[in-house]
């Protein structure tokens, strides 16, 4: 299954990709990491670029970076090494599940974080996790690099903040410090390995009563989603078993279910089933470690 | 001038007074175009294969899989699904399990590369390669290059892994046959071969 023709340019560095992106503003242009989402899609002509500016051997774009309030980490790192992380399994831990939740190993080994982000597929694993960790998006233009969060940056379906002349560079994800936990909990489609849903959660506790909590989905809606009436009904209640499990009966309320995912592998009334109990898994799990 | 049926102006039959002029001007825009092809559309890639180094010319759209298996005669990786997902096509890029048939051979440019064919040879198989003759671990054979080298990856992670690590670390690979029972007794046994004969 050979893709169409079109052209190939390796980017030597991220602002001789945006200097390629600037002067060929008149073709189909997309930008090539690990091409695990792009490839699937060229082949079967969902997409038909005439031209791959090719980043994935930008080292440069590639690695975690360990930062004074949480990770860097470059657009052209793999799933892999995210997913083995210690570091960020510790600290940042829905974010690590999540990566570890992609796909399988081969398509660990290959597929990037930054093509994960700026692909913005509804049913991807990180996108929810890096909307409940408050990460943001590093984006490179002709102007420099300009920094938006999470939630600014998903539009819709495979629609983001990114504009035509730039490329992701970055992710920045916090560390959720001492006092909080967070997981990441996924039904995964049997036949694509995607999320039918995700939950990723960060709760913060003091003394037994949840001060913070961060509850988002992915594979729901066209975009990753924050359930805001989880997220209410967990601030200021206590961190037991019970309490999580009443919070996360709340989880279709905050979303527009007439407009939620519809597939072969769930309906929109089934996933919103489905949101309540990997809410609930992902909450229990998360306030038994707190 | 001639007009088409929906009455739009065709262009003239004949451009030049001399017939000559229209030949070779077509020839060259013929040439031309050739080369532009040319030019544009293949690249040289430097790869080694299996500890033997190749220079090939291939078109950005050529897949690793066929650059291998069409180009250089490596029919160790096999064309399965072609959608990222069966993983008959894995192959070790730079030491990473892949599947080769999501990644553009352009890309592996200056990349070393594994395929079954460097596991062993036929005069002295691989550790698990005999592993998963002796347990049955395959029927058709299909699936078993990918699954020989994701199973020689992983066992380098995880010398001495548990059923269930295996069956996740071989998630990657299908086998439509004979089920995945004696696959992972064949892991097992290569993890405990490997042990073994490095033990000793």
């Amino acid at each position: 299954m050979y893709p169409p023709q079109f052209d190939h340019e390796t980017a030597e560095s991220a602002e001789h990709a945006v200097e390629l992106l600037e002067t060929n503003d008149d073709r189909d242009v997309k930008v090539l990491a690990g091409g695990h989402s792009l490839i699937p899609m060229m082949k079967t002509g969902l997409a038909t670029p005439d031209l791959l500016i090719d980043i994935s051997r930008l080292s440069e774009l590639s690695g975690i970076e360990r930062t004074d309030d949480g990770f860097e980490i470059g657009a052209t790192t793999n799933y892999a090494p995210v997913a083995k992380s210690d570091e960020l399994h510790d600290e940042a831990t829905a974010f690590a599940e999540a990566a570890e939740n992609i796909g399988d190993r081969q398509v660990r080994n290959r597929g990037t974080v930054g093509g994960n982000i700026a692909h913005a597929d509804p049913a991807s694993d990180l996108p929810a996790a890096l909307l409940a960790h408050g990460g943001s998006v590093t984006i490179t233009g002709s102007d420099g690099d300009r920094t938006v969060d999470a939630d600014e940056f998903f539009y819709g379906m495979y629609e983001t903040d990114v504009g035509p002349a730039e490329l992701v560079t970055s992710i920045t994800v916090p560390a959720h410090g001492p006092n909080a936990v967070s997981t990441y909990e996924k039904d995964r489609s049997p036949a694509s390995g995607y999320a039918i849903v995700g939950v990723a959660v960060v709760l913060e506790a003091d003394d037994g009563t949840i001060v913070d909590a961060a509850v988002t989905a992915n594979g729901a809606m066209d975009r990753p989603s924050r359930l805001s009436a989880v997220e209410e009904a967990l601030e200021g209640s206590e961190a037991t078993e019970a309490a999580v499990e009443a919070a996360a009966e709340r989880a279709g309320e905050s979303l527009n279910t007439a407009m939620m995912m519809s597939d072969q592998d769930a309906s929109p009334e089934f996933r919103e089933q489905k949101l309540k109990v990997y809410s609930k898994r992902a909450l229990t799990r998360a306030v038994s470690q707190l | 001038m001639p007009v088409n049926r929906r009455g739009a102006a065709l262009a003239p039959a004949n451009r030049y007074n001399d017939p000559y002029q229209a030949l070779t001007t077509n020839i060259i825009t013929a040439f031309s175009l050739l080369l532009h092809v040319t030019a544009q559309n293949t690249t040289t890639v430097d790869v080694t294969v299996n500890g033997s180094e190749h220079e090939l010319e291939v078109e950005p759209r050529t897949l690793l899989v066929h650059a291998l298996r069409e180009e250089l005669g490596y029919t160790g990786p096999k064309v399965g699904c072609e959608s990222t997902l069966c993983g008959a096509c894995t192959v070790r890029l730079d030491g990473d399990v892949v599947k080769s048939c999501t990644v553009l051979a352009v890309q592996a440019d200056g990349a070393e590369i594994q395929t079954v064919e460097g596991l062993g040879d036929d005069d002295e198989l691989h550790p698990i390669q005999r592993s998963f003759q002796e347990e049955h671990g395959l029927q058709c054979g299909y699936c078993t290059p990918g699954m020989l080298l994701s199973t020689a990856s992983f066992l380098e992670e995880n010398p001495d892994p548990t059923r269930e690590e295996i069956r996740e670390a071989l998630e990657g690979n299908i086998c439509r046959c004979t089920g995945y029972h004696n696959i992972v007794n064949a892991v097992e046994e290569a993890a405990d071969k490997l042990a073994t004969e490095e033990a000793r």
